[in-house]
């Protein structure tokens, strides 16, 4: 079954692979690497203290309980998560979800204290990289039209406009 | 109050219908049910109709059942607006596998359109 969502006709660049660490504007370095269920109690502390204007279509949840069951979601076998460490803590995180059409759709999370630092075009690219790895060849993800600032880091890392009819844009990218 | 509910034969629909005939059985609302074509369902809307009349015969309350056609938005806030409802309620929205929530066009059509208040089931 495939989906009716439209994709580049071009794949991307070879995108990093994790583990790797950089250096993000505020000069702290920031280790990515490849996250998954043994990540699951670090992530739910950092979800527990996430700004609640930071979240986005109705994720993450706001209750611990919610928040558990969303991660045994995402923290499945067949996604791919990357997790961005400073100082021994998780200050952002972000997934490939795959769904019922084999392809997967990306979401992030950054600390707020985080943000506009270069760490989530890193995050990004990193996962995408990792995907790449796993023979990963469809992404997609949701995000409100309003939000330029994302859209526009997504474009910058690779991803294409498909489709804005509704209340959010679709944007896509392909890895292979 | 009069209560104009959309219905799509969808899962999240049904939940909305299932709610609001409780509270129109609870509070004496006028209940309206107007039944429309969702190409995601697939149920006919005489699939959906019988359904719906059943469980509104379990229930009893006061309540009256249509079927939309041609453009569905449209016909709910013409509906909505034009035979004075008090509210509106739709289901509308559907989570990925991410968990990421996404509105429908019919859901976000009436919440930007209606003058009526329209309460969202999602």
């Amino acid at each position: 079954m495939t989906s009716n969502r439209t994709y580049p006709d071009e794949p991307a660049g070879t995108f990093p692979r994790p583990p790797r660490t950089v250096v993000d504007r505020e000069d702290r370095e920031i280790d990515l690497r490849a996250a998954d269920r043994s990540d699951q109690e670090t992530l739910l502390s950092m979800y527990e203290t996430f700004d609640p204007a930071d979240r986005a279509q109705g994720i993450p949840p706001v209750k611990e309980y919610a928040i558990e069951s969303w991660l045994e979601t995402v923290l499945d076998e067949e996604n791919l998560n990357a997790i961005a460490w400073h100082d021994g803590d998780a200050v952002g995180h972000v997934m490939l979800v795959a769904d019922r059409q084999g392809e997967h759709e990306l979401a992030i999370f950054v600390l707020s204290e985080y943000q506009g630092a270069g760490i989530g075009t890193e995050l990004i690219e990193t996962l995408l990289g990792h995907g790449q790895r796993e023979g990963l060849e469809r992404v997609w993800l949701t995000v409100e039209r309003w939000n330029k600032a994302a859209i526009a880091l997504y474009q910058k890392v690779g991803f294409e406009i498909c489709d804005t009819e509704s209340f959010e844009i679709e944007m896509t990218v392909r890895l292979d | 109050m009069k209560v104009l509910l959309g219905h799509s034969g969808s899962e999240l629909s049904w939940e909305a219908f299932r709610q609001t005939v409780e509270r129109a059985t609870a509070a004496g609302d006028s209940l309206t049910v107007a039944i429309y074509d969702d190409d995601a369902v697939g149920d006919s809307l005489e699939e959906i109709e019988s359904q719906v009349r059943a469980e509104l015969d379990a229930a009893e309350p006061a309540a009256d059942v249509r079927q939309l056609d041609g453009h569905v938005g449209g016909g709910l806030v013409e509906l909505a607006d034009g035979e004075d409802f008090d509210r509106l309620v739709v289901a509308g929205g559907s989570r990925s596998a991410l968990g990421k929530i996404r509105l429908g066009s019919v859901a976000e059509f009436v919440v930007l359109n209606a003058e009526t208040p329209v309460t969202l089931i999602r």
